[in-house]
Order: C-alpha cells, then structure tokens, then sequence
C-alpha cells in the first residue's frame, strides 16, 4: 500500500469517525443526565433523513434549507420524545426508561415504514457535496473533508455551549446532582429538554451527513449507526463528551483501516465494533476517558 | 409577622409517616434549632420546606403567604434557601461556578453576583485562594464553607441548614459555627438542623426537640439546654 492510499483511507476513517462521534455524543449526553441509553437516538438519523429528502423532492426547497428544516424539525422529535415517552418516569426504575425507549425506537422505525414503505428512497447530492478533488493523484470526494469540518464545528460550539453559558453550567451541575440543583432553582425538566435538544440536533446534522455519504434512505437505516455510536459512546467512557468524541473517531478509523489493510475480513466489519465493546468491556469498563463511577444517591 | 410559619405538617415517606403533625415558628433574625435523633423527622421538614417533599397536610407560610405547593424553584425565589446535608458541593464544577450556581435565578444581574462574590469571599478568604479549583478538590470544612457560601449567592431571607457541623473534624466545627453565628450577626434568619445538640442550642435563639415525627419540646435555646431530659437525652450528660 502507498502512503497516498494509506492518507486516502485515513480521511475516509476520519470522515466516518467524525459521523460517529456527532451521534455519540447525543448517547453520551442523555445518559450523563438521566443515566439512560436512548435507543431512539439512533432513529433520529433516519427522521433527519427522510425529512431532508422530502424537503427536496416534494417540497422543492433547497437543499440548505431543507437540510436546515431537518434539523430543526429533528431536533423537536427528539425533545417530545423525551417529554412524552421519559418523563412520566423519571421517579420509575431505571429499567422502565429503557423499555419506553425501545418502544419508542420501534415505534418510529415502524411508523416510518408506513409513512414512507420500506423502499429504499435515493437521498439527494447536491454538487458541493460530490465533487471529486485531486490531492497528489489521489481522488477524495469534497464530502470526505466536508463531514470533519462540519463536525469540528460543531464540537466546538458545543464545547463553548456546555462549558461558558448558564444553561451549560445548570447541565453540568444537572448531570450531578438532580436535588441539589434543583435547590438552586434550576428547572430540571428545562435543561433535561435542552440536553435532548442539543444531542438530537447533532443526531439529525450527523443523519443528513450520513445520507449524502450513504445515499440509500430506508425506515431502518438509523438502526446500525445507532448501535455502532453507542458502542463509541461505552468505548470512550459514557457521559463524557469528550470520551464519545474520541471513542467515534477511533471506531471510524479502526474500521476502516480493519477493511484497508485486511480486505478478507470485509464482511467482519460490523462485528469489530461488537468485539471492541466486549474487549472494553471486559478490560474496561468505564471506557478509555473513564469517569469513575458513583452511584446517584 | 414570622419569617417562616409551619402549621400541623403531615408528610409520608413511602408507608412511613415521618412528620405527624409538626408546628414550628422561625420569627425575623433569629437563629432557631430544630434537634433530634437519626430519622426524626428533621431532614424531611427542609426538605418538605423546599418542596424536594410534598406533604399529605399541613400549611407552610413563608411571611405570611401559603407556600405549602409551591415548586421547589418559586421557593427558592422568593428566598428560601437550602443548604443541603453532606454539603453537595458540585464536585465537577470550579468554587467559582458553585456559587455562581447559587446566583443562577439572577444570572441577567452579573454586577450583583460580583458583589456577593466578593461578599462570600471576604467570608471565606479560603474560597477566593481556590476560585478556579473544582469543588471536589476541598477539603470537608471548605466544602461546607462552599456550600454556604452558594446558598448565600441566592441573597435568602432565610436561610436553613441540615447538620452543617456532620462529619467534620470538631475544630472545623467550631469554624463553622462562628460563621454561623456572623452570618446571623447581619441580621440573617436561620433555621438550623444538628444532631450535635449541645453546639446547636448554644446558638440558638430558640429551639425544637423533635422525635419520630413529632415536636416534644420546645423553648428558648437556652432553656433547652438546661433542661433535664433534653441533657439526658441528646447531650449525653
């Protein structure tokens, strides 16, 4: 293998790690707030999806429009999701939460296959997108370098919105401690709605982004990135931003240098990142940015 | 009018019924103790104050006006504030984003939250040495110093404290109670929780002996610490 081929597969690992981490970091935020595993993070790519092509196709929007009213629309879902569904039991088991939240993931897998059927609908590629750009005669598509960018924007904003506002610090204390916050007068419902908000977002921009670099949209597409970005989320170390940030951008590298350098174990692909979790799992179990973990009292 | 005014306040915990009946007066400036054993009830009248409990019956009054179903933050609002037992000190989070936490119902107000910051810390000289430190980093006494100090950044009318002395070495102790006793000296109210008895009435204005759920005595501080049974009792005397 070349170096150039070699720097050709970085950036593809790099551009699907950076996917990884945008949606992890919902998982990862919800459950440092309320120490749940929101299955139905995963779904919000697929809602993002099909919004944004319906945007295009039917309503005839631009596509940074309709993008936008993707996100915006997505990140609603993900906070009514919250309101309707986990709520009601924030006094309940744990255990309970986790059931709603499955029920809610099949619930909109299932609603969308009735909406939109299960054929497969082609997403669109607006030309920024798509167009092919030669670095040293080697060919890497503007989206490979796009999804990074947009990604380390956004990571940045977040770093700024968790670690320098109010409503940032209210999460961070939120995150800790439910009563003696709320003995601040800090609204626990509000910034529980807000964490959903800024994780769903993430979701639905990761979403559109993984529709352009996978253009196939069925009902069922947010249910693989789904599991791999919670596999991201425990690798990293679960409620830290960080831990997911770099647990999505290792499990996109690895996956694509496994392909890379081993392509007789192409069709293994799926099953490293289920082995990665056992192996962390195993040897580590808070993930490699291990929070220390403490019992809410 | 009392600053604070609980009238035959019922609370089940569960199946359990912890306050059976509890009738406690806390008037302006003044420091009131409320003492007695584990699981006597204290805990669970600040927490039901706060509304982090909500009680079966019974009036709360907080000067004058029915605050019994209020919501925990309208309480702290109107100047009610809680500083929590075991001190709950945001580990994670820098001495300075506490108390800015304490101040988080007046964010819009950064002069004032300046100002008594500078207030806390001219209080606690230690706080303003660890500003940037996270909380978690304290020592117990600094902790405890924190946690008043963050309950001082909502500006209370009143202020209520469980077992501020708990699990602190006895020098530490005596710290802390000299700053309770200043804060009360400009004219703070206070309604304080301790099993350490014997410190909690020396400051006291006045004091409640409640056991199981029920106020079986009551009396100036002073008294109650000279009477027979509370000596027996809770100052191991």
């Amino acid at each position: 293998m070349t170096f150039n081929i070699f720097l050709q597969h970085l950036a593809n690992g790099i551009s699907l790690g950076s996917l990884y981490a945008l949606i992890a970091i919902g998982y990862t935020m919800v459950y440092g707030i309320l120490r749940l595993i929101n299955f139905a993070h995963g779904d919000l790519i697929m809602v993002a999806a099909y919004i944004a092509i319906y945007g295009i196709m039917m309503f005839k929007l631009p596509w940074w429009l309709s993008f936008t009213l993707a996100v915006i629309v997505t990140t609603i879902v993900g906070v009514i999701i919250e309101r309707a569904a986990y709520k009601p039991l924030r006094s309940s088991p744990r255990i309970s939460v986790l059931i709603s939240a499955i029920g809610v993931s099949f619930f909109l897998e299932n609603l969308a296959i009735v909406l939109f059927t299960g054929r497969p609908k082609p997403f669109p590629q607006p030309e920024l997108f798509t167009t092919m750009l030669e670095v040293n005669n080697v060919y890497i598509m503007s989206l490979t370098f796009i999804i990074p960018v947009v990604t380390i924007v956004m990571l940045i904003l977040l770093n700024y919105l968790v670690n320098k506002t109010t409503a940032g610090m209210a999460m961070r204390a939120v995150a800790k401690d439910f009563e003696t916050s709320s003995l601040m007068g800090i609204e626990i419902n509000k910034i529980v709605s807000y964490t959903f908000a800024l994780g769903s977002g993430l979701a639905a921009i990761g979403g559109i982004m993984w529709g352009l670099k996978f253009p196939q949209i069925q009902p069922l597409i947010g249910v693989f990135p789904g599991l791999k970005c919670f596999i991201a989320a425990v690798v990293g170390g679960i409620g830290s931003i960080t831990g997911a940030t770099i647990g999505g951008f290792l499990l996109g590298i690895m996956e694509i240098m496994l392909v890379a350098f081993l392509p007789s174990l192409t069709g293994y692909r799926d099953a490293f990142a289920f082995v990665l979790l056992i192996v962390i799992l195993i040897f580590r179990p808070t993930g490699i940015i291990g929070e220390k973990i403490t019992e809410k009292v | 009018m009392p600053m604070l005014k609980i009238e035959n306040l019922h609370v089940y915990y569960g199946g359990i019924h912890a306050l059976k009946g509890i009738n406690l007066t806390v008037p302006q400036g003044k420091v009131v103790s409320l003492i007695g054993a584990n699981g006597a009830g204290k805990s669970t009248t600040l927490r039901t104050i706060t509304s982090l409990v909500k009680p079966t019956s019974g009036k709360i009054y907080f000067q004058g006006e029915d605050i019994t179903q209020a919501k925990t933050t309208s309480v702290i609002k109107k100047g009610i504030t809680l500083v929590p037992e075991g001190r709950r000190v945001f580990a994670d989070l820098t001495v300075y984003e506490n108390l800015n936490l304490g101040a988080y119902l007046r964010q819009k107000d950064k002069n004032g939250i300046q100002k008594d910051m500078d207030k806390v810390f001219e209080l606690f000289p230690r706080l303003k040495e660890r500003e940037w430190q996270t909380a978690g980093t304290l020592s117990g006494g600094e902790q405890q110093m924190l946690a008043i100090g963050r309950a001082l950044m909502s500006r209370p009318s009143v202020m209520m404290m469980d077992e501020p002395s708990l699990g602190l070495a006895p020098i530490v102790v005596r710290d802390v109670f000299n700053i309770i006793r200043e804060i009360h000296d400009s004219g703070m109210t206070i309604l304080l929780i301790e099993q350490n008895a014997r410190a909690a009435l020396k400051v006291a204005d006045y004091g409640y002996v409640i056991e199981t759920g029920k106020i079986v005595l009551e009396g100036p501080g002073k008294e109650l610490a000279d009477n027979d049974e509370v000596r027996r009792s809770y100052l191991g005397e």
